[in-house]
């Protein structure tokens, strides 16, 4: 026998679909021992999340199923144990938090009976659970918990949400804590102090915290030991700083290598007269000021970035400059005339020039159109860019200029992956020969490698037609690699904007500097540095 | 799911799909219900649309030697398996020409009040404030009306022909469908791939056509089976009442109707037509439900699994 | 909230009035009373004696505008076949009809509710089978043919079940019996479905994750939020039922509204009609006030 606190030993679990059983992981093996963490690397599909599923029992049989391995829990099997003896384990002994905690959270009851609903459950009495409820709160630093125990979820923010899950993750003090991607749809500050928190609590209580995670910044972060998992395998397995700083497989090689933020930063161009100018655009929503006296410039074939975090506003500007939303103050001037005031016969030829990639692919492809037809569609809108005879060729050209097949013009977008998706829709832009493409958080649904990728093909795509993107993203070190220069937003005003590097290496602005310093590096020796200059700041 | 997913693209990211018309009957042959739900309907609409034709004579010759003959006879020749009525017509041969009153007034009222009521809901779902609000009181009256209670007094004003009872049943469940479009539209004209077509400067008509219209069909092609249904059972309700089709036309809610005298003596007068409402009903609904998980994409997967695997789920 | 119930009631005596006036004239059209209330020989001086009793020889307009006035005091008139005042006639047989609707309702919600939870916790099992399949026929069963099926099988075989009137318990059993079929069935397809899916959802995941009973897990974290969809499609069972089941109390000679409404319809007792449509449209509104109530109890996210 071991004497690990959790051990997990070659496991396979098969989930069965349309096309046959698919292996979702394969002779998984690791182990956690009391107060380290242990972080499962993958990128989607690679089955991370699965061992975690098998712990707390939420594979769904069928169409889940387990094949073999065993789960030792100080020793025991807990594929052997009955449901209830599992039942039992859940929650008390091994508590998880989910990504997403919105969706994770029951919408029609308070936060706090249901983070009192977890002892309970485990047979503590109702008023003795209130009163640790109430003190959870306040440990993982809800504000007047006094106030919130009887609110809905709804009611707060998305970091207090996980906050709030944590909380009820650590009632009954745990002996694991299991985080299945904690931190992935929270901003980077609040990403920043959800992780400081888990270590706090992880010192605190000692538990061992099993880490799952697609990010290599939060593993660099967080994380003493890491398995990187690939198609279901485990690829790798190690110390965090030996890993990324020794790779030995070629996959681990590949992600670090894709993983953005290290590269050389770009120079601005030195171009006179601006394609796009901005002035004073702002947008009203009943009284709330989205958007905000925002003005810049955007020059012929330059990246321009707009960073900010969610409710900064710069969603909002990408709609006011593409009329999808009509701006309530301001003006954008193309080509000599104001964009915002122009009328439906202009706008409509100014869409040729103007064209937009949208963030989720999955959602801005039609399911029921064809790839033809999706960027046929260009042609069929403006039947002037080209004869009818000659659009089927046209329409395969454009597809293998973005990396796909010309044979592939007969799919629906639901047969390929979300990297080719994405390509999918830079084609159907293309089709209209823009002089602009708005990229709004275009590659952050994708994985790192893929956007990586897409990120190449868009670079591509600049040099050789000369395209100006303005690129709206909430990722810093992506926008590093990848701008000439960078414009930083906050609740609907530009906080500053100036070249790539000055932003990066000489901020002017304090937000600019705490944005810079939340968001993470993937080396864990740079983010170790960072964390003592924080505790420094702190103490 | 989403894992599930992800393993397929990842393990097979593009596969040659079958031609839609296969993958439609596959589907259709894997839920065995639905199958045989399709087949009754295919009967049935069979029947509505040759049955007066072929049988028109039979079902209108008097017999008084048959009268009230006992279903599961044969000596009167196979046309009286079912029985004969009260004036001695062989109830099967009724029972098949009725079907084409009673699917005509069902089929009229569902596709008038499907088409008007998609129409008024993407007008109510897609232009300014006012039109949507007084289209939507509009629905909100009808819906306030008893429905039958409408029927009874339209009926009465006008006379109870198959025209005016469709009419009337029609206007009655517009705003089922107005509803369920407009509310659709407010969805779908949020959705990503209608700002793209936006953003490429698509005009309305097309947005509407292209894009909105394609996604919003299947869930009321799903309703309106449902509420063929309905409409069915509202206009045998009212026949059975004696205010929907007057003798000597036939549908079969006035055949249970006609039955209901002889209840005691001859059950199978009323027990025939009532059984085939509720088998037309019964396959409606079971098509209905089979429509809702096929042409919805997330669902859809459950009829695509191999029967083995589907006993599972 | 009070905004909101202030706007409701606007619109809803606006639906009531344009209500009102429809049937007014609609009924005016279908014929002459004279000829439906007196012998068919009576003399023509015996016709022009009962219009004028009856201000039926006004302008409609002028009828119309009477009408309306009573009608701001509540004041339906009296009921020309039974002489005595249509409301009273109306709320007497309200009575009947709300006790037929709300025993009903209540014995098809409770079931529905139990019988789909447990359905669509194993999808696909042998209970959920049975259950899916009464389910669907009692969804598509015409219940005037259940009704005359059930007088000929149960009745005319167990004396003690009587098939008209009203009176004793057992007078109950085959009304609420028949009623209870076709909502049971919508109803519970409806629970089915949106318990699925609600169980599907992620918070049910957390909750086991917290290692809750499944019992809990069902009842409590699923059941409230499937509840939604469901509340819909009861309030338009239970506006049909208030609407008077009209099929089912005529059959089984129940003196509910439907029933009143029909006769009254046949016997041209205009007061009796409009009343009673006043009277259950005022019902419904109630009804669909608690509906929107119950919304706002059960969701907290959903705020008037």
């Amino acid at each position: 026998m071991t004497d690990h606190l959790l051990e997990v030993r070659n496991l396979s679990v098969d989930f069965d679909t349309v096309r046959g059983p698919v292996h979702a992981v394969r002779d998984v093996s690791w182990h956690l021992d009391r107060g380290e963490c242990l972080a499962i690397l993958g990128e989607s599909g690679s089955g991370k999340s699965v061992s975690a599923s098998a712990i707390m029992n939420l594979i769904d049989c069928p169409p889940g199923r387990i094949v073999s391995g065993e789960i030792l829990f100080e020793g025991r099997d807990l594929l052997r144990a009955s449901n209830e003896e599992r039942r039992r384990l859940n929650g008390k002994r091994i508590a998880m938090i989910f990504q997403d905690p919105l969706s994770h959270l029951n919408p029609v009851y308070t936060v706090g009976a249901q983070i009192a609903e977890i002892m309970t459950a485990h047979g503590t009495a109702k008023a003795q659970a209130r009163a640790r409820t109430l003190e959870l709160m306040n440990r993982v630093g809800i504000p007047e918990a006094d106030d919130k125990i009887d609110a809905y979820p709804h009611q707060f923010s998305g970091g207090q949400r996980q906050r709030l899950m944590i909380a009820m993750a650590l009632a009954m003090k745990p002996d694991i804590l299991i985080a299945d991607e904690p931190t992935t749809a929270l901003d980077v500050t609040v990403q920043a102090q959800i992780l400081a928190l888990l270590e706090e609590l992880q010192a605190e209580t000692g538990m061992g915290l099993l880490l799952i995670t697609h990010d290599l910044g939060v593993v660099a972060e967080i994380a003493d030991r890491v398995v990187v998992m690939n198609g279901g395998r485990i690829v790798e397995t190690g110390d965090a700083e030996q890993v990324y700083h020794n790779p030995t497989h070629p996959y681990t090689q590949k992600l670090i290598g894709a993983v953005p933020g290290t590269g050389e930063m770009a120079t601005p161009l030195t171009a006179t007269k601006p394609l796009l100018e901005v002035r004073n655009f702002g947008k009203d929503f009943g009284g709330f000021a989205a958007l905000d006296q925002a003005s810049f410039e955007l020059f012929a074939g330059e990246t321009v970035a707009i960073v900010g975090e969610s409710g900064s506003g710069k969603s909002t500007l990408a709609k006011c400059l593409l009329r999808l939303i009509e701006p309530t103050t301001g003006e954008a001037l193309y080509d000599g005339r104001d964009l915002v005031t122009m009328g439906d016969r202009d706008l409509y030829r100014m869409r040729r020039d103007i064209q937009m990639v949208f963030q989720d692919p999955t959602q801005s492809l039609n399911p029921r159109m064809t790839v033809g037809q999706i960027i046929g569609e260009a042609f069929a809108i403006h039947p002037d860019i080209l004869a009818k005879d000659k659009r089927p060729a046209r329409i395969r050209e454009l597809l293998e200029r973005v990396g796909l097949e010309a044979d592939h013009i007969h799919r629906h977008p639901h047969q390929f992956s979300g990297g080719q998706r994405q390509r999918i829709a830079i084609a159907r832009a293309l089709a209209l020969e823009p002089k602009i493409l708005v990229c709004d958080e275009a590659v952050s649904a994708l994985d790192v490698s893929i956007q990586a990728q897409v990120i190449a093909l868009l670079e591509e795509i600049q040099n050789d037609l000369g395209l100006s993107y303005l690129f709206i993203a909430h990722d810093l070190p992506l926008v590093r690699d990848f701008a000439h220069r960078v414009i930083v937003m906050k609740d609907g005003r530009i906080v500053e904007q100036g070249p790539v590097r000055q932003i990066f290496d000489a901020p002017h602005e304090e937000y600019t500097r705490n944005l810079l310093a939340s968001s993470l590096h993937p080396d864990p020796k740079v983010q170790a540095e960072r964390r003592a200059a924080r505790q420094e700041v702190t103490a | 799911m989403s894992q599930i997913d992800s393993a397929i693209t990842t393990a097979n990211p593009i596969y040659k799909p079958p031609p839609a018309w296969r993958t439609t009957l596959g589907m259709l042959w894997r839920d065995k219900f639905a199958f045989a739900a399709a087949c009754i309907l295919l009967v049935v609409i069979f029947c509505a649309i040759f049955g007066p034709m072929l049988f028109e004579d039979v079902a209108t010759r008097q017999n008084l030697r048959g009268r009230n003959a006992p279903p599961f006879d044969l000596s009167r020749g196979w046309l009286f398996i079912l029985g004969g009525d009260q004036l001695g017509r062989p109830l099967l041969a009724r029972i098949i020409v009725a079907s084409q009153n009673t699917m005509a007034v069902a089929a009229g009222a569902v596709a008038c009040s499907l088409l008007i009521g998609t129409g008024l809901g993407l007008i109510a779902g897609y232009t300014t404030k006012t039109a949507s609000q007084v289209i939507m009181r509009l629905a909100d009256v009808i819906m306030s009306f008893p429905s039958l209670l409408l029927a009874v007094i339209v009926l009465y004003v006008l006379e109870p022909s198959v025209g005016n009872l469709v009419i009337v049943l029609a206007i009655t469940r517009i705003p089922i469908y107005l509803r369920t479009s407009r509310a659709e539209v407010l969805e779908v004209r949020e959705r990503m791939f209608v700002q793209a077509a936006q953003v490429m400067g698509a005009s309305t008509k097309r947005i509407v056509a292209r894009h909105i219209l394609p996604v919003v069909a299947p869930t009321l092609i799903t309703i309106a089976t449902l509420d063929f249904a309905f409409v069915m059972l509202a206009e045998s309700s009212l026949s059975f009442l004696g205010i929907g089709i007057q003798p000597p036309e036939i549908t079969w809610g006035l055949m249970v109707s006609q039955g209901r005298p002889y209840l005691t003596s001859a059950w199978w007068l009323s027990f025939w037509p009532g059984l085939a409402i509720i088998l037309t009903t019964l396959s409606l609904n079971l098509l209905s439900g089979w429509m809702r998980t096929a042409l919805d994409p997330s669902q859809r997967w459950r009829l695509e699994v191999n029967k083995e695997k589907a006993k599972n789920d | 909230m009070r905004a909101f119930l202030g706007k409701r009631a606007l619109a809803s005596l606006i639906s009531l009035l344009g209500l009102i006036i429809l049937v007014f004239f609609l009924s005016r059209l279908t014929g002459d009373p004279t000829s439906l209330y007196l012998p068919l020989d009576a003399s023509l001086e015996a016709r022009e004696n009962f219009r004028e009793i009856n201000g039926l020889n006004d302008p409609l307009l002028v009828q119309f505008g009477r009408y309306m006035a009573d009608l701001a005091v509540l004041d339906f008139g009296d009921s020309i076949r039974r002489s005595e005042p249509a409301l009273d006639v109306v709320l007497r047989a309200f009575v009947w009809t709300l006790q037929l609707a709300a025993i009903t309702m209540t014995l098809v919600t409770v079931a529905a509710i139990v019988i789909g939870s447990l359905a669509a916790f194993h999808v696909g099992g042998l209970f959920d089978r049975i259950a899916t399949f009464f389910s669907l026929i009692g969804a598509s069963a015409p219940d005037f043919w259940i009704a005359i099926v059930a007088i000929v099988t149960i009745s005319l075989n167990v004396a003690f079940i009587p098939t008209s009137g009203t009176g004793t318990v057992w007078h109950w059993i085959l009304p609420v019996g028949v009623l209870f079929i076709r909502p049971f069935g919508l109803i519970l397809q409806v629970v089915r479905s949106s318990m699925i899916t609600t169980l599907g959802a992620a918070y049910v995941k957390t909750a086991r994750a917290k290692g809750v009973k499944n019992k809990s897990v069902i009842f409590v974290h699923a059941l409230r939020n499937a509840l939604l969809p469901v509340i819909t499609v009861i309030g338009d069972q239970a506006a049909a039922l208030l609407n008077g089941a009209v099929v089912v109390e005529t059959i089984f000679g129940f003196p509910g509204v439907g029933k009143l409404m029909i006769d009254s319809i046949l016997q041209r007792d205009f007061t009796v009609v409009l009343a009673a449509i006043f009277v259950t449209a005022i019902a419904i509104f109630v009804m669909n006030l608690i509906i929107d109530i119950l919304y706002a109890v059960l969701d907290p996210r959903i705020r008037y």
